[in-house]
């Protein structure tokens, strides 16, 4: 067990170094430093003068040292320019404070649209995405279990085709869709339900839900966070079911279940006591790896809905070739990512007995 | 009358009217499904299958309608007409200039026909969707045959490779990747270059296996492959056909490739799966003990017998591509800002959502009944095919 999370734990991290280097190369091409250098410079800099802007501010060299210096395994660079001020990496005020400071020594850049340091953007914004998850996963996960566990339960029946056929169009509703139809349907204030509610009085505010969370960001409320929250669950309700009723289904077919019912056990107390526990199991490592894809919800639906949380930032570092801002973005997905992958897979083996690895 | 809305029932009434070349398609081709049923295979089966008629169904209805696409608009999806914004569904429109008069799903805010751009985006995504699923297939085969079927350090290594990418987030990766700073790059048509051979790579395969001991019609086939697949290669890739037949503007190229490499390794997986699982069957050891090639069990021992899952994951790989078009057009990383597809159609629509609904609910409805259909399909295939 140990030699295998010791393993396990070896490729993550190798991973994750082919991860962000990729990152790094890519945010780092050539195009991109020219049109840092013309936003942070001047636009109408001569390509000779980008050309030293570049070497200047740190850029130049192989990428592969590029790469070292931001990940702190290297000196970062410093240079007294033609004005006599000295500037580098690990430059504050003129003072060369430190040899290494890379993302390892928590220095993860500054942010050109944020004006602030990376690390400190990122990790403000990182809470406001975890409230959106916890509430997405309060919703997603018990509707779905709910859901694949009544349908797997009794494969085939009435019960099963139509909670089945109802997964299935979640799992065809991605983020963007469900999102325009939830705020079609309720928050609209000239179409779907809410005129009708309004005309009836039993709603006071215009909309049944508003269609911004940029309110939420200070007060959640169940007004301005319900349609957000529906619309990352929605596509994730269907698949993870959909799973929980394979789970299930195959359990409902095992011979203990059947020596169960043969002694007399009632249905109900079949499910939950011998069936239930062990269709669990696939869900969890569903679950787990869902995180990555809830990562993608949280992307559009941040952008769809205004949220200004991890989603969001991504969104401008991307658009705005703030380059730092982005490796740190990346940094913190390519981390959730691994890190659920792993425990899925400690998960799984900790929870099947079966499988025991030496 | 001349300024009045059409009520509901005529806007259902007109749209219905204008998709007529496509019912009359579906009929005929669901008559042609139940006469030939015992025939016909899978695809017979399928017609016991309430869920698969029904996926079937919806996934022909946009087929047919990207076929019949200039039949049924009522209007030039790119051109602007008249100066209202985001006229509501049966708005008339106050100077037909010899076109059709209403907006029958309304415009957007540039007075752009909502109907016919759905109508044109059915065309861009399904001739991309299916083309980026069949490429990504032909690499995750060819990669993830030999991967399982010889195991060890070849497997491990594609294995990390695609595992890589698979770890990477798709949205980061598209903001990576599809971006206009990258075109300057010689990285699109790097990557194309590399998953574009794999298509060649496994037709000369395919046939060189069955046909090697007959040169002349393995070098007819070989050649044939050679030809058709280099020129076309050189044309995609490179855009250096000179016939001019084959190109593919640089944007294009650029989001075609970046969702054919991330499907790729999801299929690779699925690929490696099925054969680790198939490799230890008698017919394989028969093969060997026979003296057939490696090659030669994979291409036509192994594969056939795994087309089964195949096909199913084909089908809701073509509804996973059609979401991830949708997404880079959402995220305004799509084909061209014009473009009617339905991706960037819904991020025009979304800026004044809460106020005009239409622009972006039609396109979202149509992609999620695409995508819908597609599933069902999937799901009727793996029942029916399980029943053997």
């Amino acid at each position: 067990m140990l030699l295998f999370v010791i393993k396990r734990f070896g490729v993550m991290v190798l991973t994750a170094l082919a991860l962000t280097f990729v990152v790094f190369y890519l945010t780092n091409l050539p195009p991109n430093l020219e049109k840092l250098a013309r936003t942070e410079g001047s636009v109408r800099m001569t390509d000779q003068a980008v050309a030293d802007w570049i070497v200047q501010n740190g850029h130049g060299g192989s990428v592969f040292g590029r790469y070292a210096e931001w990940l702190g395994v290297a000196p970062g660079w410093a240079l007294t320019d033609e004005k006599g001020v000295l500037r580098g990496r690990c430059v504050t005020n003129q003072v060369q404070t430190a040899t290494y400071c890379g993302v390892l020594q928590g220095n993860w850049g500054t942010s050109t649209v944020f004006k602030k340091p990376v690390l400190d953007s990122v990790i403000e914004k990182l809470g406001q995405t975890a409230y959106l998850m916890a509430a997405v996963m309060l919703v997603m996960v018990p509707t779905s279990l709910l859901i694949g566990v009544m349908s797997g339960m009794r494969e085939g029946s009435k019960t099963d085709r139509v909670l089945s056929f109802f997964s299935i169009a979640t799992t065809a509703t991605p983020e963007y869709v469900s999102g325009v139809v939830l705020v079609a349907i309720f928050a609209s204030a000239t179409t779907g339900l809410s005129p009708i509610l309004a005309e009836w009085g039993w709603i006071d505010r215009k909309t049944l839900f508003l269609g911004t969370a940029t309110s939420a960001q200070d007060n959640i409320t169940f007004w301005n966070f319900t349609l957000p929250v529906m619309t990352i669950a929605t596509y994730g309700i269907g698949y993870i079911a959909r799973m929980t009723r394979a789970s299930m289904a195959e359990v409902m077919t095992a011979q203990y279940i059947r020596t169960a019912r043969l002694k007399g056990a009632t249905f109900r107390s079949v499910v939950l006591k011998h069936a239930l526990r062990n269709a669990l199991i696939a869900p969890f490592t569903v679950i787990m790896l869902q995180f990555p894809w809830l990562l993608n919800g949280v992307v559009i639906v941040e952008t769809l809905f205004n949220y200004k949380g991890f989603g969001w930032t991504l969104v401008q570092a991307a658009g705005n070739n703030d380059i730092d801002l982005l490796l740190g973005c990346a940094v913190v997905a390519v981390f959730v990512v691994l890190v659920t992958q792993l425990i899925s897979d400690i998960g799984y083996v900790f929870l099947n007995p079966r499988i025991r690895l030496a | 009358m001349e300024n009045e809305l059409l009520s509901w029932g005529q806007i259902f009434a007109s749209a219905m009217w204008q998709f007529t070349p496509v019912w009359g398609a579906l009929a005929l081709t669901f008559a042609v499904l139940i006469v030939l049923k015992n025939r016909l295979g899978l695809l017979g089966k399928l017609m016991d299958s309430p869920v698969g008629i029904f996926g079937l169904g919806i996934v022909l209805f946009w087929v047919f309608t990207a076929i019949f696409a200039d039949f049924i608009i009522t209007m030039d999806p790119i051109a602007q007409f008249g100066r209202v914004k985001n006229p509501p569904p049966g708005t008339p429109l106050v100077d037909p200039a010899g076109g059709y008069e209403y907006f029958l799903f309304g415009a957007d805010h540039l007075a752009r026909d909502v109907f016919s751009r759905m109508v044109m985006g059915a065309r861009s995504v399904l001739i991309i969707a299916p083309a980026a699923t069949a490429f990504a297939f032909m690499v995750g085969v060819t990669l993830g045959l030999p991967a399982g079927y010889y195991g060890g350090k070849l497997d491990t290594a594609l294995s990390f490779i695609a595992n890589l990418v698979l770890a990477f987030p798709v949205i980061l990766l598209f903001y990576l990747l599809v971006t206009p700073e990258i075109r300057l790059t010689a990285i699109p048509t790097a990557l194309a270059a590399t998953l574009f051979l794999f298509p060649i790579i496994f037709f000369v395969t395919l046939f060189q296996t069955r046909f090697y001991t007959n040169p002349s019609k393995r070098n007819l086939y070989v050649g044939i492959t050679l030809v058709i697949g280099l020129w076309a290669y050189a044309g995609l890739a490179f855009n250096a056909d000179p016939l001019g037949i084959w190109s593919m503007e640089p944007n294009l190229l650029n989001v075609f490739v970046s969702v054919v490499f991330v499907n790729a390794p999801t299929v690779f997986r699925i690929v490696r799966g099925i054969v680790m699982d198939l490799k230890s069957r008698d017919y394989v050891a028969a093969g060997q003990t026979r003296g057939e090639g490696a090659w030669y069990i994979m291409l036509w021992e192994i594969l056939p017998n795994a087309r089964g899952p195949l096909i199913v994951d084909f089908c809701l790989r073509i509804g996973y591509t059609t979401i991830l078009l949708g997404t880079l057009g959402f995220f305004g990383l799509g084909v061209s800002p014009e473009s009617p597809d339905w991706g960037s159609t819904i991020d025009d629509g979304r800026k004044l959502l809460t106020l005009f609904v239409h622009p972006a609910l039609v396109p979202a409805l149509a992609l999620m009944s695409l995508v819908l259909g597609l599933n069902l399909l999937a799901d009727g295939l793996r029942e029916e095919s399980l029943k053997d």
